[in-house]
């Protein structure tokens, strides 16, 4: 068996700063991960969707928009409808300290901000991907 | 764990998460992806279209006008993407889905994207595998795109039932298009970008090695298109439904039947002989490290391994 990890990382709405979310899906790949990159402007449905037809085991959003608290919890809620809540979420950009709990009782595992070494994403997929199995 | 008969059921009902699990397996390899495939097998359908070409010839762009021509039709459309990984870490950056995004949210356009995962003809070990699997789902047309090619990445012209080489201006002079491989494979040469400058040429070179083409040999179709404005691209549709037509269901599954068994054949010998190695050697590590120390060559272990085969052979009284 040839087992990858599989991540997408995608950007929702109206936000084209996609450097951040470039960085991080290029460490991930140096790290051995497949990764899907959707590009900017996306819906969170796409993302959901997309996320359910490449079989990803991690959805990474990217958002600097300050729209997170609507968008982030719309990503994680089309991935429960379309019964895929298995997939585990993270999040990244600006963000402030306060929004973190309700993002993370939204359905996400981690909210990455500003600073964060790329290593840290890396080991927090790692570490999550031993406890599943 | 999920019974193959289920994922079975749930793909005949539709199920984008069984389609997407099913695809998961057979590209890990999984252990019930051979029973799956055998159940698929003879429910494909409909055709694949194949799309090579070097990076950056505009194969996504093209495949993202072929979606919006075949959904305009009604047809449900399968996309499977393939990207290079990385020899060193294993790791891929799958773009191809940005080219595809005007597609993301139609329940009718599932797009797969795969890693090369070391298989080095343009595809992955498991495209092949893929297909069949978005094929028996309903999927018709299931299009390739394969990564960005050089000159001898062929496979997918094996695997496709119509394959576009899609080429652009500025990549060489007129001895590149009479090099073999690459520029044999296309049922259809497309020539893309054609607004910029250079295509008179490429175009002129292409067709001046097609005049050298040997007797009885098919020639492909010549278009000129600019997938990003969508210049030609009735030509192009036109020219692929001819191609189509020409075809059956029947034709495509026998064609599949021998091009899908000699890649079984291929991957079947090497677990086959892994194993020998195993009983003579103790395995392909032991086995290097006598080569390296001197003792045996690579040759006469082949040589061995062969030997035992026919061996076994004679003992199980087969002729």
């Amino acid at each position: 068996m040839d087992r990858k990890i599989r991540v997408l990382i995608g950007k929702p709405g109206l936000d084209g700063h996609d450097r951040g979310a470039k960085y991080i899906a290029r460490a991930l790949r140096d790290a051995g991960m497949e990764v899907v990159y959707t590009g900017i402007r996306q819906t969170p449905e796409s993302i959901a969707d997309a996320a359910i037809q490449e079989d990803v085991d991690f959805v990474g959003i990217s958002l600097l928009s300050g729209a997170h608290n609507h968008l982030f919890p719309e990503v994680a809620r089309f991935l429960r409808e379309k019964d895929a809540s298995d997939i585990i979420l993270f999040g990244g950009g600006v963000i402030p300290e306060e929004d973190i709990p309700g993002l993370k009782e939204a359905g996400y595992a981690a909210i990455f901000t500003p600073g964060t070494p790329a290593a840290d994403v890396v080991e927090f997929i790692n570490l999550r991907m031993e406890k599943r199995q | 764990m999920t019974s193959t008969t289920d994922i079975i059921q749930s793909i005949g009902k539709g199920s984008i998460r069984a389609i997407a699990r099913a695809l998961s397996k057979v590209e890990n390899g999984s252990s019930d992806s051979t029973d799956i495939l055998d159940k698929l097998f003879s429910r494909q359908q409909g055709f694949t279209i194949g799309i090579t070409g070097p990076p950056g010839a505009g194969k996504s762009t093209l495949v993202n006008r072929m979606i919006t021509r075949y959904r305009k039709t009604d047809n449900s459309v399968g996309v499977i993407a393939v990207d290079p990984s990385s020899p060193f870490t294993g790791g891929a950056l799958l773009g191809d889905r940005i080219r595809m995004q005007s597609h993301a949210s139609d329940p009718k356009v599932f797009i797969r994207s795969m890693g090369s995962r070391g298989h080095l003809g343009g595809l992955s070990g498991a495209t092949r595998d893929a297909s069949c699997v978005l094929s028996a789902a309903g999927y018709s047309p299931v299009i390739i795109e394969t990564v960005g090619v050089g000159q001898a990445e062929v496979e997918v012209a094996d695997l496709a039932d119509i394959t576009l080489l899609v080429l652009v201006p500025g990549l060489g002079d007129d001895v590149q298009s009479m090099k073999a491989g690459i520029m044999e494979i296309g049922d259809i040469i497309v020539l893309n970008k054609a607004d910029r400058n250079g295509i008179e040429q490429l175009e002129s070179y292409v067709k001046a090695s097609l005049e050298y083409m040997p007797p009885g040999l098919k020639r492909p179709d010549v278009v000129r298109i600019s997938a990003v404005n969508g210049d030609g691209l009735e030509d192009l549709w036109d020219a692929i439904d001819r191609l189509v037509a020409a075809q059956t269901v029947e034709s495509r599954i026998s064609h599949s039947a021998v091009t899908t068994l000699s890649e079984i054949l291929k991957e079947n010998g090497l677990l086959f002989f892994e194993k020998l190695l195993e009983i003579e050697y103790n395995g392909r590590k032991e086995a290097e490290e006598l080569i390296l120390a001197g003792q045996l060559s690579p040759y006469a272990i082949g040589k061995k391994l062969l030997e035992r085969a026919e061996r076994i052979f004679e003992h199980n009284g087969s002729k």
